[in-house]
């Protein structure tokens, strides 16, 4: 990486970083709240960047590893009484390492089939969670006992967001990160450039997961409940349209596509509510399904407009800018 | 051994509407090398689209039946021309999301027009059975099995005995040399994804009869049992998903009934999940599936 790219892409994460440490100080306690979700979305997001965006492992199983975190945290904090926060690393550990057992019968599957095989993640792990309903509570769910603002949920998960991109930096700007590139690219030139192919994947299966755990326990702090059905298909799905959305292949990228998830679905009934004055629409506007229907909409055009991710539009701005500051 | 029986017939019904969608997601792949997270749903937009001919506006079962074959396949083509083709050049996970992107928009679309709450596709094919012996066989099954058996004949019969079924097996194949040979390669790729189209309507419809009341989110547990099948059988195999399909239905309803306790009802989509898991970690590339051979 030259030194160019590395200021660029550290520049636009600064920028970033900067936006959100000020943004409590503008906005209304539920966006706090909202924002909250975001972090979540966006730690769970990182960890599927690393797997897919830079080992090329495609997965559609980050929601489920988020459901194994989720419920560290609330069975040690109800049933043992640790406290909530505590409770993250362990959280992480023990989702990263649920991950990289995965990643073992991972390694014989590639492209499709892969994809395919992740789907059973969350399903199998849906299903477990109602099943061993002792020790999970089942489909009542647990409920953790603190409350907390949205103020108190922003200074709670923002920090810890932070470290995480932070961590996924690290790893990425080392020999590992390295190896997952070449993964990518090549496996027979992973190979013959002496790189341990399995171990490295297995690896990239372990951090994502590892992300995902964090994720999980963070999402359980916040929201104070945790349930099956909440860590479904639906929200892996949820977390591959913000690495995608956001750019494959950037860290901060991931920012703008959890940003994306947590709040397009909010104001898409709105946006249709705005189009219909003038246009005049056949259904109406608030009726259930409109929603959804408007925002898969939105996320059609944005992979038609942006086929790189928001990254790429900004990598592709920030490009015109600097030519047309030298040739003046 | 009657009840064996009678489960055996049960399952190859379910598993014929499982066949019936992994076929379809097969004909895509083939066609145009995606995974179509859409299909269910697009089989859940007909269901609907005949579920309103029939309710709304007083059409009885079987032209609805065939109407909605005839619009879902318009619906194919249109989706792939609208929403597939240009983005050719994207990247393969763009490609995917698209695809999800139409499963929102279809799954809303249908709450949209139509409100959530249960509907009841009337339907002739439902309820009854046939008693040979101490043997009672549901009727539904055996018509929804005969069916699927049915279109997958005809479709057979015109990918391999048409000039049509030829151009678009040639433009799956190698569509450089069918666009030099003069065969319009993206209308045939349209071609196939209204086929497959056709293929979820009917598993949808027949599922929507099937379980009684549908909903909009109706296919979302099926579409996941054709994922299951048409990975079984090989991603590429039209045989293997048409097997792959009963293969699990079979399974599913046989483990179902003699592991009532360990395999409760939301059980049993994890289990067959797992044996997927299995049988791809002994054959990576499904049952009937090629090993492709990489050059370096």
């Amino acid at each position: 990486v030259s030194r160019w790219r590395f200021l660029q892409g550290g520049s636009g994460a600064l920028i970033a970083a900067a936006a959100i440490a000020v943004l409590p100080f503008f906005i209304a306690d539920t966006n706090e709240y909202r924002f909250a979700f975001v972090a979540t979305y966006f730690i769970a997001a990182l960890g599927l960047q690393i797997l897919t965006g830079y080992a090329g492992l495609i997965s559609l199983g980050q929601g489920g590893f988020m459901l194994v975190g989720a419920y560290v945290t609330a069975i040690l904090t109800v049933d043992h009484g640790w406290r909530d926060l505590y409770t993250i690393p362990l959280a992480g550990l023990i989702t990263g390492a649920l991950g990289f057992l995965f990643g073992f019968p991972a390694l014989r599957l590639r492209g499709v089939y892969l994809a395919l095989a992740t789907f059973a993640i969350p399903i199998a792990l849906v299903a477990l969670a109602k099943k061993y309903a002792g020790f999970t509570g089942g489909v009542g769910g647990k409920s953790l006992t603190r409350v907390l603002s949205g103020h108190t949920a922003y200074l709670t998960t923002w920090p810890i967001a932070g470290a995480m991109f932070l961590l996924a930096w690290l790893l990425l700007q080392g020999k590992l990160g390295r190896s997952f590139r070449t993964i990518r690219e090549s496996e027979i030139a992973a190979v013959s450039s002496g790189i341990n192919v399995a171990l490295t994947k297995t690896l990239a299966f372990g951090i994502s997961a590892f992300f995902a755990g964090v994720a999980g326990s963070l999402y359980a702090i916040i929201i104070g409940f945790v349930n099956p059905d909440t860590f479904g298909v639906q929200l892996s799905l949820l977390i591959l349209i913000g690495v995608v959305v956001g750019g494959l292949g950037s860290l901060t990228g991931v920012v703008a596509g959890a940003i994306f998830v947590e709040y397009v679905p909010l104001y898409a009934p709105d946006i249709l509510s705005w189009a219909e004055k003038p246009l005049g629409s056949p259904l109406d506007p608030k009726r259930a399904g409109a929603g959804a229907a408007v925002y898969g909409f939105i996320l059609l055009i944005v992979l038609y407009a942006f086929p790189t991710g928001i990254a790429g539009l900004l990598r592709r701005a920030y490009k015109t800018v600097a030519r047309s500051s030298y040739t003046h | 051994m009657a009840e064996f029986v009678q489960q055996v017939v049960a399952g190859l019904g379910d598993g014929a509407i499982y066949a019936s969608l992994a076929l379809a997601l097969v004909l895509i792949y083939r066609a145009t090398h995606v995974i179509n997270f859409a299909q269910g749903e697009m089989g859940m937009f007909s269901t609907y689209i005949a579920w309103a001919l029939v309710a709304n506006h007083g059409w009885s079962y079987w032209p609805a039946f065939v109407f909605t074959l005839g619009v879902s396949f318009l619906g194919g083509v249109g989706i792939h021309q609208g929403v597939i083709r240009p983005l050719q050049r994207a990247g393969e996970l763009t490609v995917v999301m698209a695809t999800i992107a139409l499963l929102v928009i279809l799954n809303g679309l249908a709450s949209w027009i139509w409100q959530p709450d249960e509907k009841v596709l009337e339907s002739p094919l439902t309820g009854g059975t046939w008693s040979i012996g101490s043997v009672a066989i549901p009727k539904q099954a055996v018509w929804d099995f005969l069916i699927v058996l049915v279109c997958v004949a005809l479709l057979w019969l015109l990918f391999n005995y048409t000039k049509v079924g030829l151009a678009l097996r040639s433009s799956a194949i190698d569509p450089a040399a069918s666009r030099l040979l003069g065969v319009r390669v993206p209308w045939m790729l349209s071609i196939g994804w209204g086929f497959a189209a056709i293929l979820s309507a009917v598993a949808g419809m027949l599922a929507a009869s099937a379980q009684f009341v549908f909903t909009p989110a109706f296919m979302q547990v099926t579409i996941i049992y054709a994922f299951a099948a048409a990975v079984l059988g090989g991603i590429e195999s039209p045989i293997g998903a048409v097997l792959g399909g009963l293969a699990i239905g079979v399974t599913i309803n046989l483990l179902g009934t003699y592991f009532p306790g360990e395999i409760s009802p939301d059980m049993r989509l994890p289990v067959a999940l797992a044996i997927l898991l299995l049988v791809l970690v002994l054959r990576p590339s499904g049952l009937l599936g090629r090993t492709i051979v990489r050059r370096v």
